[in-house]
């Protein structure tokens, strides 16, 4: 920081070179990348300037709000500047669906500090449950006619369960938070890493048996179809809409949306409620939660619950938008690319974990096998960069770790925490810090 | 014996706690008259923590009976016995370390509070009121605990060290508890913030009605406030009495500084081992 620029600065305003030249920067790199993944460049600069008004007046209020409903109104009108069946749109859509996942899992991990890597177990049942009410699968229902409620045209007559996308939302919030307290069940009495494996079993098993689900046959109905999938799925009907196509990516795009717009508005109120506090609590620490009447079974239970409510709805709308659920896209692997989202954009932080799955999305199913993946072989090297996918979200998490271990924008409390707290000398921590610094004083 | 001024509000009737092959608490027997402070000491490792995580819930006795508020509590979970009014702090401080001290006393009125998940999610009238009320409750208690306002809104790991003394006890106090233990609450406190404490004590008991029951080392401390003390040693119960009577009680001076003739025979013979800490 220059005098010069120092002197000229204003309280609450931010116009030092070093912010003017990344902001520039900034510009050159949003346009660049626009370009690349096809997105409207126009709206590339708007967001763009929008970053940059909050950048530049950092400590205002007005402006944070005016660029957040700023932000909402460029999010619901970006595809009318997008090709309606182009790619961008596709990978966005699918980008705000894992935002939805993101959200869910960083209320049991980032909010009440439950590892859980099973995550994808949800994303299986929600997929499921979507195969199950919304296709042709259940091919005897209604004595082979098939069984529909409150669905449109060709659907309706179709052989097969055809239920409403809104009602098949609902079953599967049921169906996962069940599924999402029984995995709790058996983690009660662990704490950290045991966790980790037991959920890590959770989401293996539910995997499974989506894989050998076609040899399940319960009443002449199989459970799943295995590898095949369950293919065709319904596509969206929502009364008052056009019945949604594969050509026309639009709609899709605003129902994902609206999704985040649900699940952040739940987000937001559970944090700053009783039950947000109390899973704070438990994350800091278990024995005082417990002693200060915090009921651990039913706090760690409803966190488990609506994380994994969250990871059904999302899983639902993917298995309608990809048309189809077969047991390749329940793996392993998608759970840590879930977990890589939360712990990219930061723990516990609602805003991070938006931009750090939206950014991840897009590195996976955009920037990796659209712009990049030629790369290596131009050098002369024999491989594609897809097949190193996850290596290079491992490579960015250990850059993350380094660089900014609280994520791309830090919850409140773990920014304090990571800056401010530890290593100030004037503090005493809690759990086994605090127990040294109090041997230390007595 | 002095009796207090009412009926036992907790009593531990043959408590014995076993980790493994080791006896941390050994047939303990005590009542904590209403309204009244009392003391329990001992010298390192006695069993005087072990024995405050029995009575409130975190352990479950091994042997033997807890009746809290004429009913028995024994075994049942420590978020439950807080309902059932009893509050604690911890002799290591620990606090929600990156929550705010506000935020902190919220969360002790936690089991006062009664907003569910969806009551939470649409944030119900009352809901809503509950929220204010305990926010406003918990200022109060802040206020009351001394500590100052320009705190509340920061980040518990931050306070001073007294002030997060102060904050625990708060943050026990938050959900009206009938009997508050305290375990070692003076703690790297120096003389004039422990004689603060003692009187902060007694207004406690006198203004809000409470009973305490304290873990403490410093003799001052002990030997001012309570009006009934219980000495352990390698988890039996050695003494009980007055102040008076514990002070010049010969089992309580042996565990305290060892036996006088052995004393002299090792004082004699090398001055190189240390006595019992602890001071009297």
């Amino acid at each position: 920081m220059t005098k010069t620029a120092a002197a000229l600065r204003r309280p609450g305003v931010k116009t030092d070179t070093r912010t003017l030249v990344a902001l520039a920067a900034g510009l050159v790199v949003t346009l660049w990348m626009a370009d690349q993944i096809e997105m409207d460049l126009f709206m590339a600069f708007v967001l763009w300037v929008l970053v940059a008004v909050r950048t530049i007046f950092h400590e205002s209020k007005a402006a944070l709000l005016g660029t957040l409903v700023a932000l909402a109104v460029w999010a619901v009108v970006l595809p009318f500047f997008q090709d309606a069946g182009g790619g961008f749109l596709e990978d966005a859509t699918q980008a705000l669906a894992l935002t939805v996942m993101a959200l869910g899992l960083n209320i049991i991990v980032g909010f009440a500090g439950l590892l859980d890597l099973g995550y994808v177990a949800f994303y299986a049942l929600g997929a499921l449950t979507a195969g199950w009410f919304m296709s042709g699968f259940a091919s005897s229902a209604g004595g082979g006619e098939g069984f529909s409620l409150l669905v449109g045209e060709p659907a309706s007559n179709l052989p097969g369960i055809h239920f409403n996308f809104l009602m098949v939302i609902l079953i599967a919030v049921v169906v996962t938070t069940i599924a999402g307290m029984l995995i709790g069940l058996p983690t009660l009495r662990l704490r950290g890493d045991y966790i980790a494996i037991v959920t890590l079993a959770f989401g293996e098993i539910v995997g499974r048996l989506v894989i050998n689900g076609d040899e399940i046959v319960i009443g002449g109905q199989k459970l799943t179809n295995g590898r095949q999938g369950i293919t065709p799925v319904d596509k969206i009907d929502l009364p008052g809409l056009a019945p949604f196509t594969g050509l026309e990516l639009r709609p899709w795009y605003w129902v994902a949306l609206a999704l985040v717009a649900v699940v952040l508005f739940v987000n937001y109120r559970l944090r700053d409620s009783r039950l947000g506090r109390a899973w704070i609590a438990l994350r800091e620490d278990e024995v005082a939660a417990a002693s200060m009447g915090v009921p651990l079974v039913k706090t760690k239970l409803l966190a488990y619950g609506t994380g994994a409510a969250f990871g059904g709805i999302a899983g639902v709308f993917l298995g309608s938008y990809l048309n189809t659920v077969n047991a390749d896209q329940f793996q392993f692997s998608f759970s840590i690319f879930i977990l890589a989202m939360v712990i990219l954009g930061g723990l516990g932080s609602i805003e991070g974990v938006i931009l750090g799955a939206i950014v991840l999305s897009f590195i996976n199913f955009n920037l990796i096998p659209d712009v990049f993946n030629d790369y290596p072989s131009k050098v002369g090297l024999d491989f594609d960069l897809t097949e190193l996918s996850f290596g290079i979200f491992g490579f960015l998490l250990v850059i993350m770790m380094v660089l900014r271990p609280e994520g791309l924008i830090p919850e409140r409390r773990r920014k304090l925490e990571l800056t401010e707290g530890v290593g100030s000398g004037a503090t005493t921590g809690v759990g086994g810090a605090g127990e040294t610094s109090y041997e230390a004083r007595a | 014996m002095s009796e207090g001024n009412g009926t036992a509000l907790l009593s531990a009737e043959n408590v014995t706690k076993v980790f493994g092959g080791l006896v941390a608490v050994e047939d303990v027997t005590f009542e904590v008259p209403e309204r009244s402070i009392v003391s329990i000491i001992g010298p390192n490792g006695a069993g005087k923590t072990t024995f405050f995580n029995m009575l409130t819930g975190l352990y479950r006795p091994t042997y033997g009976r807890v009746r809290f508020a004429g009913r028995n509590v024994t075994g049942r979970r420590p978020d439950l016995i807080m309902k059932d009014g009893m509050a604690r702090t911890f002799q290591n401080i620990r606090l929600f370390g990156t929550m705010t001290a506000l935020e902190n006393v919220m969360v002790g009125q936690n089991a006062r509070m009664r907003a569910g998940l969806f009551g939470s999610i649409l944030r119900l009238p009352h809901v809503g009121r509950e929220e204010r009320e305990v926010e406003e409750k918990a200022r109060e208690t802040l206020a009351y605990c001394g500590i100052a306002e320009s705190q509340f809104e920061q980040m518990s790991i931050n306070l001073s060290y007294g002030d997060q003394r102060r904050l625990e006890i708060a943050r026990a106090l938050a959900s009206d508890p009938k009997l508050l233990l305290l375990d070692e609450p003076t703690a790297g406190m120096n003389p004039q913030e422990s004689a603060a404490l003692t009187g902060f004590m007694r207004r406690l008991r006198d203004e809000r009605g409470l009973t305490i029951l304290l873990i403490e080392h410093d003799m001052q401390v002990v030997m001012g406030v309570s009006e009934h003390i219980t000495v352990l040693d390698h988890g039996q119960k050695i003494a009980e009495g007055t102040p008076e009577q514990v002070r010049t009680n010969a089992r309580v001076v042996e565990a305290y500084l060892g036996k006088q003739g052995e004393k002299e025979a090792e004082a004699g013979a090398t001055r190189q081992q240390p006595g019992k800490e602890g001071p009297v």
